[in-house]
């Protein structure tokens, strides 16, 4: 095994830090830092995914939050049969079934809708995944069965084997051990073959394709494995808040999504993750002080575009804004 | 099976209400492809200056008064907006990457929201019409519709007629046509290129601005309404296919109308091959998604949309 860098040294103390500080808190008696963490946890979860195609394969989705709002209803779903009746091919409270269902259909919406949308470039391809991810909203919002606009409470957290989803702890430890798992995988595709073709498609797609690579089967690829990554994100998320509502996969929150990856630095292992945390943070103090929190938000968003290039990480490793 | 007789009346109002929702989108998308088109930019806030508009307009009819005159006010204020906007920020942004682009814009439009959120409240605001497009107008026999509806329709296409004049017989059209093909060539040419961007902008904005306006007194003004329209005017410059504004025109009428009559209809035609119960369960659903499902077959066909732009 090769020795770490600087970049992975910082990524493995981040790391151990997110592993161990809210178990932590929670141990001393103060909760409210464990669930803060897990929604970080899960957050960064659905941003490695988006990070996967954004950052190592060129393809700026903005429509990610949809995969979001499908894992949750897919998790939120079945249980609301198992407890109010109808469609009993679907009623359950069985976490394995969930999380399938879950993983199953953001990696099916993802195949239909980027098989579509990747036959176009750049800002065809931003405006389209964002009019699908939408098309969700509106599909979601008018079903009246599920709440329609008001959302679904979520009666039962998942049944898992060996796993109680009810203690905070362990949904804690479970999302964490997820986002290290996600990471890993990530870090495992664009680090193999199959990742070089798609890390080399988005600096010159011309020059793949010439070489005989079917660029569009590997972007699509990556397409649906991000899917699956960010539907998985979904399910922990509609365990995490036992709700899940059309808000969830509206189109700001995509943008939130693409905002953490930026920030935190694209096409890096560790960026995502950063970005999140910096998100929750932001959150959790502009909140704080204002009701209007987003107008300092955005005033900080057009910030970092115009001035951090690079992002967080970027400025840990010392190599300032744009590099 | 039980056929239920076509109401020709509801269906002629129906096909205005159509066109009517159509040209408020042109309007917004012609800003957006105009923009697009010339300056290369993908300009997500676009939305926001349309809900600013109708703000803006809601506010100047308690002042003065009268809906008309707002609106022939409110028109230049927002230009002025999109003037002060592309000169503050968006100017910066053209040598950067679309992603850049759209996360500085999404960025701009929790800036432009939150502060209408401060400035006017949470809550809409309606916005009273003067009686005498407030009433109703009997096109012919049996058949009457809002005034007001026909008054959007007629600025809707004079607008639109206005906007064809300008960018295809005036020297600023042709300045803006040159603009798009050779921006470079056209500065070289002694042309100021980075006012004519402005004015461009501020043109998008105008329009927009307009439409928000237009559409106020029926819907009333409210926050969300810039995010609900900017994802519906994207669908039409992606049928249409980015930076055309003919394809603008026939996509915005073409959304338009599929999107209205889906809503009204689209439970009749279910029930004629599934029970009554089913398809009105499924109808709902299926109307919400129709226009993003005709943008994925007309994509699927024809990846650049039905009027790709000759040069880019």
């Amino acid at each position: 095994m090769k020795s770490l860098d600087r970049t992975g040294w910082i990524t493995v103390g981040v790391m151990l830090l997110l592993g161990v500080l809210p178990p932590f808190f929670y141990w001393i008696g103060n909760e409210f830092y464990l669930l803060l963490a897990t929604r970080l946890v899960i957050l960064a979860i659905a941003a490695v995914s988006l990070n996967l195609i954004l950052g190592y394969g060129g393809m700026a989705s903005f429509g990610h939050a949809a995969f979001v709002g499908i894992g949750a209803y897919a998790m939120g779903i079945p249980v609301y049969h198992e407890f109010y009746g109808g469609f009993s091919a679907a009623a359950s409270t069985n976490g394995l079934f969930q999380l399938a269902l879950s993983v199953g259909l953001s990696a099916l919406f993802a195949l239909i809708t980027g098989a579509i949308s990747l036959r176009t470039r750049g800002v065809y391809f931003i405006m389209i995944t964002m009019a699908f991810a939408q098309m969700v909203f509106y599909l979601f919002q008018s079903l009246d069965e599920y709440g329609g606009d008001d959302g679904l409470v979520i009666e039962m957290r998942s049944e898992l084997p060996w796993i109680n989803l009810d203690n905070p702890l362990q949904m804690y430890l479970l999302a964490f051990l997820s986002l290290v798992l996600a990471m890993g995988a990530v870090h495992m595709i664009v680090n193999s073959r199959f990742g070089m073709v798609l890390r080399g498609a988005k600096g010159n797609d011309e020059r793949l394709i010439t070489l005989g690579f079917n660029t569009y089967l590997y972007r699509l690829t990556a397409y649906v494995i991000a899917g699956a990554i960010c539907g998985y994100a979904g399910w922990l998320m509609a365990n995490f808040s036992t709700f899940v509502s059309p808000s969830m996969l509206g189109w700001s929150r995509s943008g939130e999504l693409m905002f953490m990856v930026i920030l935190g630095g694209a096409a890096t292992a560790l960026g995502p993750v950063l970005g999140a945390a910096a998100f929750i943070l932001i959150e959790e103090i502009l909140s704080s002080f204002t009701v209007y929190w987003h107008l300092p938000f955005g005033l900080m968003l057009i910030g970092v575009v115009l001035f951090a290039r690079g992002g967080l990480l970027g400025m840990l490793q010392g190599r300032g804004p744009g590099k | 099976m039980d056929l239920r007789p076509v109401d020709t009346t509801l269906l002629f109002i129906q096909i205005l209400n159509g066109v009517q929702l159509g040209l408020l989108l042109f309007l917004v998308a012609s800003g957006l492809t105009l923009v697009f088109g010339i300056l290369d930019f993908v300009n997500l806030a676009h939305g926001s200056i349309y809900m600013l508009g109708a703000f803006i307009c809601a506010s100047l009819t308690f002042l003065v008064g009268n809906f008309l005159i707002a609106v022939l006010l409110a028109v230049p204020i927002t230009g002025v907006i999109g003037y002060l906007i592309e000169r503050v920020l968006i100017r910066h942004l053209y040598a950067r990457s679309h992603l850049d682009h759209v996360l500085a814009t999404f960025g701009l439009i929790l800036v432009i929201d939150t502060t209408v959120q401060i400035i006017w409240g949470p809550a809409g605001i309606s916005v009273p019409l003067p009686d005498w497009l407030n009433g109703q107008t009997e096109l012919f026999t049996g058949v009457i519709v809002p005034t007001f509806r026909l008054i959007i329709i007629a600025a809707g296409l004079v607008v639109a007629a206005g906007l064809f004049w300008l960018v295809n017989y005036t020297r600023l059209g042709m300045l803006i046509r040159a603009g798009a093909s050779n921006s470079t060539m056209v500065s070289a040419l002694g042309v100021d290129i980075k006012t004519l961007f402005s004015l461009v902008f501020a043109l998008g904005a105008m329009l927009a601005g307009l439409a928000g306006m237009l559409i106020s007194p029926i819907t009333e003004a409210s926050i969300n309404m810039g995010g609900e329209v900017i994802i519906t005017a994207f669908v039409v410059i992606i049928i249409g296919g980015i930076g055309s504004m003919k394809g603008a025109f026939v996509a915005a009428i073409l959304v338009g109308l599929i999107d209205t009559l889906g809503r009204s209809f689209l439970d009749d035609v279910f029930a004629l091959f599934m029970s009554q119960n089913a398809a009105e369960t499924a109808a709902p659903a299926i109307s919400a998604m129709l226009i993003y499902i005709l943008m994925a077959v007309i994509l699927a066909l024809r990846p650049q949309g039905l009027f790709p732009p000759k040069v880019r």
